[in-house]
């Protein structure tokens, strides 16, 4: 019965439990279980009983929640020393609207320091292993999401896109991950990164999923001033063509160093199915590529460091007592954050620094705008942007922690649509040695249920199956 | 500089906090004496996660004020973050306004106004210890209540010349605010704080020399004593050839000391920059509109309305006008004896206010219908002045009836050739010398026996009455 149960994507457990095959406490104690006895290091918190009311469309199917989202009451530590044993008054909306659409907890998940790293190396409760793997990353700054949906752990998760956060850890576990439009989902009790770029969504075994998961995380939220009202219903994904769609490839990004043999083969080869679904592949440009992560490394830190600055001791959180403020202040944040916290809160003060805020931050944000533009400006003439969610697959443990900037160049192909608060997606376009490889497809702001479909259709056709990477039932 | 005379210059910070019913980012309720920290949520205590929403009644109230002011008002305006460390900031930032104020420029009086912005106020701290400051004390305690409370900012230009000016000037600005309705504007409970930043220059001199910022003054007098301080502070200064730092400045009322709270050196960078979680606010026409619908009449306006309409002089109109409250009592006295001349009033009420010091007539002991109603006994000669001021003297000290207060004293005019003539009579035969010298034509010694009549009468005569009964009976014309 467990493999059965464990073979159900979250839709189909979900339309199970609806026609009353499948008991929501079963359902939930079989994830419940195997969430406890994670080896991978994946969650920092499991539930230890399904709450007593689950009703609504999602029937009880649990999910996995980023510890980045305020839950109240459930510790909330974003990865984080400073965070700690803490445990919030207060839900974060995205995950209680998937509450309320019958999603109860399962556990909260390790990730990159407040998001903070492609790797989950930077997680101050130990970096998480990629269980296709285990020598190697899940990718990050969701990482513990991404294994626990990728090793059938949980049935699907919420996880957070700042730079790629969402897209590059899906990709490497062999999973779906969509990063919404901006301001589609509510960021009310998601700890805050980079205000601007910060963005929640689903990651799951496969793109009805994400749908269905999508559907009940959009959202107006008074309480967020940056959430906007998605125009249409998210629709559950039906395509199995892709006739009269243009997909552009951004080719001197795509031609370029850095990226791995077995990933451009991977990524020729989806290409290959998209024709054969009856796309048509095109070429375009984004002149501004080469900057935009430079421009990213300058706003995030930048907003960052404004951000972090409320972790102090005063109220919450660690507080490592001192002989006046100023020494309080410094030892909490000393042996609160972690290093990659450290240089990108140096980074982000120095670029809002008087004297230095118009040549690095607003110039950046110059930069913003004409990626912006230029995204824009090929979505005229294409429905989608594709490129290969990162240049690589998964990287051994600790193969890149010396190297901050190889790190940061693992978002190379996420980050353009971070800036221009596009949306995107990654799922599964093959393996290359074994490892997951995965497929980006943007479209413009709103698009989702178009990204959706196409990505339905391109799922389809690729047939990629994941279940290799589950771990022992 | 020896030679030259040296002229303050002198430009005002106001923080006044806004009286909407929640704070400016957080759906919160204003606190004001509640236990601590029982008017918080987790977007004022900076909880990890929260996000502010801008109060679109705080912004409201700011177009009413730029209106007032006659600012310029910004069509798109954005909030952005002050960044600091202190614990009475619980997100390490303040969210304020930089360079797209809700309003620019303006003037109210003959004073420039800078520009006028919102920003949230901080939380208040309270330090447990000898000093009273954060430095030294045993422990520090914060209470929330106050922290995220809708704050204006309005900053002047340095236009300003004197501490009485100062104080004049804000004084007109709080009756503005009072009537725009849009603050307590009471100082003594930080409703409306003022910093001052002041230089000295040679007169005429169209350069500014070094400011110094004086913090925090909580009361018109406070705020008076400590720039005349700081100004003589800074004439010796330099008079003795020495220059001015440029720092921040803490008066202590009690001692009228000045004491450094931080030089240019240990300023802050703020690293101010956009606010991400706050889209910018766009001014509306119906914005605007709902603005100046709401706009009550001004100081400006009601001092011409009182010059044109009601005659009063300038002085009294200006008086009036720029103090809403005496403005109101003037008209609760005019309604309640409709037959008063409006300047009439407007002298008993002025009197009035002369006794009071710094208490607002409305909270005295006379009732608005006790001063209108001795104005009038005044009027009809009921009383003269001299008894009337005894009267009034009577209302301030213990209240009550003029009538009745004029029956218990005798206070009633003596009046009448029938009543007076007898009197004065008298006082001339009483002093022969005197009168003498008066048929003689040296009409000198005529305040005396008018004196004489007053002492009689215990200032109850009219003393011109009283002349001219002395002037028929020595057969002077």
């Amino acid at each position: 019965m467990s493999e059965e149960l464990q073979a159900l994507s979250a839709a189909d457990a979900a339309a199970a439990i609806a026609k009353g095959d499948l008991g929501r406490g079963e359902l939930f104690e079989h994830y419940r279980a195997r969430a406890a006895s994670d080896e991978l290091n994946a969650f920092t918190w499991v539930a230890e009983s399904m709450p007593d009311s689950v009703d609504g469309p999602l029937g009880g199917v649990p999910i996995a929640v980023k510890d980045l989202f305020c839950t109240e009451g459930i510790p909330s530590q974003a990865g984080s020393k400073i965070l700690a044993g803490y445990c919030p008054p207060y839900t974060a909306t995205a995950v209680a609207n998937l509450e309320a659409a019958g999603a109860p907890i399962l556990g909260k998940t390790n990730q990159d320091e407040f998001a903070m790293g492609s790797s989950n190396e930077n997680s101050a409760y130990g970096p998480v292993q990629n269980p296709w793997d285990r020598s190697r990353v899940p990718g990050g700054s969701s990482g513990g999401s991404a294994a626990a949906v990728a090793a059938g752990l949980a049935p699907w998760a919420l996880g957070t896109d700042t730079g790629g956060s969402i897209r590059q850890p899906a990709a490497l576990c062999g999973i779906v991950g969509l990063k919404p439009t901006y301001g589609a989902v509510s960021r009310y009790g998601m700890i805050a990164f980079a205000s601007s770029l910060d963005s929640a969504g689903p990651l799951t075994r496969n793109v009805t999923d994400a749908a269905l998961f999508y559907r009940h995380l959009v959202g107006r939220d008074s309480a967020d001033a940056t959430s906007v009202s998605f125009p249409e219903p998210i629709a559950l994904p039906t395509s199995e063509r892709l006739d009269g769609i243009t997909l552009a490839v951004p080719a001197a990004l795509v031609d370029g160093d850095g990226i791995e043999a077995g990933v451009r083969d991977s990524f020729e080869a989806a290409l290959e199915s998209a024709r054969g679904l009856g796309a048509t592949v095109v070429s375009c440009e984004i002149p501004s590529a080469p900057y935009a992560l430079s421009a990213y490394y300058v706003i995030a830190p930048a907003e960052a460091s404004s951000n972090l600055a409320r972790f102090d001791g005063v109220r919450y959180g660690l507080r490592v007592d001192a002989t006046n403020l100023d020494a309080m202040y410094t030892e909490t944040r000393h042996d609160g954050f972690g290093d990659e916290v450290k240089r990108r809160i140096l980074i982000g003060t120095y670029a809002l620094s008087s004297g230095y805020y118009d040549a690095y931050y607003g110039r950046a944000q110059r930069v913003r705008t004409v990626v912006a533009s230029e995204l824009s400006a090929i979505f005229q003439t294409a429905d989608f942007i594709v490129t290969p969610t990162s240049p690589t697959v998964a990287f051994g443990l600790g193969e890149r922690t010396a190297d901050p900037l190889a790190m940061y160049l693992s978002d190379l192909f996420t980050i353009p649509m971070s800036l221009a608060g596009t949306p995107a997606i990654s799922i599964p376009s093959g393996l290359s040695d074994g490892l997951p490889v995965g497929l980006q497809i943007c479209g413009p702001a709103f698009s989702e249920n178009r990204i959706l479909g196409a990505a339905h259709a391109l799922e389809r056709a690729i047939g990629f199956d994941g279940s290799s990477a589950w771990s022992a039932l | 500089m020896a030679g030259h005379e040296l002229e303050p210059v002198i430009g005002l910070e106001i923080h006044v906090q806004l009286r909407t019913a929640t704070k400016m980012f957080c759906g919160c309720a204003l606190g004001f004496g509640e236990p601590p920290n029982t008017r918080t949520c987790p977007v004022c205590l900076g909880l990890p996660g929260a996000l502010p929403v801008a109060n679109a009644e705080a912004i409201h109230y700011g177009l009413m004020i730029g209106m007032a002011l006659d600012s310029e008002l910004a069509p798109v305006s954005t909030f952005h973050r002050k960044n600091y460390f202190y614990p009475d900031l619980p997100k390490g930032y303040q969210i304020s306004q930089f360079d797209l104020p809700l309003c620019s420029g303006g003037k109210l009086g003959k004073v420039n106004i800078h520009r006028v912005h919102l920003e949230e106020d901080a939380a208040k701290l309270n330090h447990a210890g000898a000093s009273g400051r954060i430095e030294g004390a045993d422990s520090s305690i914060v209470d929330f209540n106050r922290g995220g409370t809708p704050l204006a900012e309005i900053v002047t230009e340095p236009e300003l010349r004197s501490a009485e000016q100062v104080g004049e000037w804000l004084r007109l600005l709080r009756t503005t605010l009072r009537t725009l309705g849009v603050s307590d504007v009471n100082m003594e409970e930080g409703s409306l704080r003022c910093d001052a930043n002041i230089s000295l220059r040679p007169t005429g001199s169209d350069q500014l020399g070094t400011k110094t910022e004086l913090k925090n003054m909580n009361s018109f007098r406070f705020i008076e004593r400590g720039i005349r301080a700081e100004v003589e502070r800074q004439r010796a200064l330099i008079e003795e050839g020495e220059s001015v730092t440029q720092e921040t400045l803490h008066f202590d009322p009690k001692t009228e000391s000045i004491t450094s709270l931080r030089s240019k050196e240990e300023a802050h960078d703020y690293r101010y920059f956009p606010e991400p979680d706050l889209p910018p606010v766009v001014i509306t026409e119906a914005m605007l509109a709902r603005a100046a619908a709401e706009l009550p009449e001004l100081p400006a306006a009601r001092e011409q309305r009182y010059i044109d309409e009601l005659s009063l002089s300038p002085e009294s109109a200006r008086l009036f006008a720029w103090r809403a409250e005496l403005a109101d009592y003037f008209d609760a006295v005019r309604a309640s004896e409709a037959s008063l001349e409006p300047q009439q009033a407007a002298n008993w009420v002025t009197e009035l206010q002369g006794r009071l010091g710094d208490q607002e007539a409305v909270d005295s002991n006379v009732t608005a219908a006790s001063l209108a109603k001795l104005a009038s006994m005044v009027a009809s000669a009921t009383i003269n002045q001299g008894g009337a001021k005894q009267v009034l003297d009577q209302l301030v000290e213990h209240g009550g009836e003029p009538e009745a207060i004029v029956a218990a004293e005798g206070l009633e005019a003596v009046g009448g050739a029938d009543e007076l003539a007898p009197i004065v009579a008298e006082a001339l035969d009483a002093n022969p010398e005197l009168t003498e010298r008066l048929r003689g034509g040296d009409m000198k010694p005529i305040g005396v026996i008018v004196g004489e009549v007053m002492k009689q009468t215990r200032g109850r005569a009219d003393g011109k009455e009283v002349t001219a009964l002395v002037r028929q009976q020595l057969g002077l014309s």
